[in-house]
């Protein structure tokens, strides 16, 4: 790990693979949910490091967090969020192309793994999801849409994530689900979170 | 009969309503948002008996009209402007009482960008994720006023504790922001760091609430290719492909991929955001 002070009261720790930031994370999680940490505004995960915002002291924070022992993620522990998905979307010939599989094995192959809301960003709950073996993973679409329907269920890269509300966006599109990702009014906001794990269902197939 | 509300007759170039923002969020992708002048947003606020953190009217260089249906105390501060009541010049930075139908006319910036215009009891639109801010990144919260829409207004403070001669900021003709180094400075060679602690810059005219854009020397990168997007903070200089800072205001997004030559010193940005286009504006390493 790599602690990287941020400014005078934020710090950015850096990582060496998504694995370890996951576990890194989810240690935050524990030890601020345990009482732990000290006050932090913000804790923001992303592809390979995790930003504590809002630390009255960085440094001494940086120089505690060096000495944590960190248990590696447990693939069966957290919550689970099931994700209903109709496998019906534009991209889901051309997905099926990449893959090798024929468009109707598409949903067989994606609902086979378990995920984990890796980060968030984009778009309000717009989670970045990984857990897709890395032979699955397809470039973006060369054009990006200018509409993508809210709920698409949409690939790139090694990631999964589906779309809160309409937007611009350039991921392959392969199916559409009726859950609701985003709703200010509801508690929490938004259904995927950072550390949650996620299922996809087929349904109506 | 409820008619504390206020209708816009004139909604200027941009004005949102702002408060202290959503922190606490940024993991879900939200933008913290919030006043971008937070010293100007609080003290029109203390003088019309509100809390801090009570919801204001943001200006943007042309200012706005608004009509309340009944009598509201209401100050308006920030960036310098006229301020008149149906037509009568009235003062500017401090506590004004504004009749039932008469129009309060904040008009062009003096100097500066953003005026705040404060009104007893506060804007009292629906909060989401517990703020009143309009979010322009991503679209949360109110939307920004449009002529004829109607604001609702909270009930005034009971005690409306009235204060003279608030301490208001100059607006300077040139902008000097602290910044610590990092957290990518070792993506830039060593005469990009000279470069943007030593050289002018000016406030660029595509700048919004999302980021102070400049213009100015390039900063030349010591390495290639792309950083997996990471955590952003308020305050942050981002350096995009062109080589021109980027200085994050309360509207950046929560995650960005190109990389952090250094941070503002959170105590200058709001300086930053009262730069009008073409501004000079120093990066000074602060320590």
């Amino acid at each position: 790990m790599r602690a990287l002070e941020v400014g005078e009261r934020a710090l950015l720790l850096e990582f060496d693979g998504g694995e370890e930031t996951r576990a890194f994370h989810a240690e935050l999680l524990r030890r601020r949910a345990a009482g732990l940490l000290p006050a932090v505004r913000e804790v923001v995960p992303a592809a390979r490091t995790v930003l504590l915002d809002g630390v009255a002291d960085p440094g001494r924070l940086a120089a505690e967090a060096a000495g944590w022992e960190v248990p590696p993620l447990d693939a069966r522990t957290g919550p689970v969020v099931e994700v209903p998905v109709r496998y019906d979307g534009p991209d889901l010939a051309e997905v099926a192309a990449l893959w090798g599989v024929a468009p109707a094995e598409v949903g067989r192959v994606h609902t086979a793994v378990e995920y984990r809301v890796a980060f968030c960003g984009f778009a309000p709950g717009f989670g970045y999801l990984t857990g897709l073996p890395e032979r699955y993973g397809v470039p973006r679409r060369t054009t990006p849409r200018t509409a993508v329907p809210a709920g698409s269920v949409a690939l790139a890269g090694p990631y999964t994530g589906v779309y809160p509300r309409s937007s611009p966006g350039g991921w392959q599109l392969v199916g559409t689900t009726r859950a609701v990702l985003w709703d200010p009014a509801r508690e929490p906001a938004a259904l995927l979170s950072p550390g949650l794990r996620v299922r996809f269902v087929e349904e109506g197939a | 009969m409820t008619d504390r509300a206020l209708a816009v007759v004139r909604a200027g170039a941009l004005t949102t309503m702002q408060d202290r923002g959503r922190p606490g969020y940024a993991h879900l992708g939200v933008p913290r948002s919030g006043a971008l002048d937070p010293y100007a947003a609080a003290l029109v606020n203390r003088l019309v008996g509100n809390d801090a953190g009570a919801a204001v009217l943001e200006t943007t260089l042309t200012g706005c009209a608004v009509r309340p249906r009944c009598g509201v105390t209401v100050a308006v501060g920030g960036a310098p402007c006229p301020v008149t009541v149906d037509g009568r010049p009235v003062a500017w930075g401090a506590a004004v009482r504004v009749g039932p139908g008469a129009v309060l006319e904040v008009g062009a910036a003096v100097r500066g960008v953003r005026s705040y215009v404060a009104f007893a009891g506060g804007v009292a639109v629906g909060p989401v994720l517990g703020s009143r801010s309009t979010d322009l990144l991503s679209g949360l919260g109110p939307a920004p006023l449009a002529d004829g829409a109607v604001l609702p207004l909270g009930a005034p403070p009971a005690d409306a504790a009235h204060y003279e001669g608030v301490p208001w900021r100059g607006v300077p003709r040139e902008v000097v922001l602290g910044v610590r180094l990092g957290p990518r400075d070792d993506w830039f060679t060593d005469g990009a760091l000279r470069t943007l602690t030593t050289c002018a810059y000016r406030v660029s005219a595509a700048s919004n609430r999302v980021g102070l854009r400049t213009e100015g020397p390039p900063l030349e990168r010591a390495r290639t290719g792309e950083l997996p997007s990471e955590g952003m903070v308020l305050g942050a200089v981002q350096v995009p492909p062109d080589g021109r800072p980027v200085v994050f205001l309360a509207d950046h997004p929560t995650t960005g991929g190109y990389p952090v030559v250094a941070v503002v010193r959170e105590a200058d940005l709001a300086a930053a955001a009262q730069a009008a286009p073409g501004t000079r504006v120093r990066f000074v390493r602060a320590r």
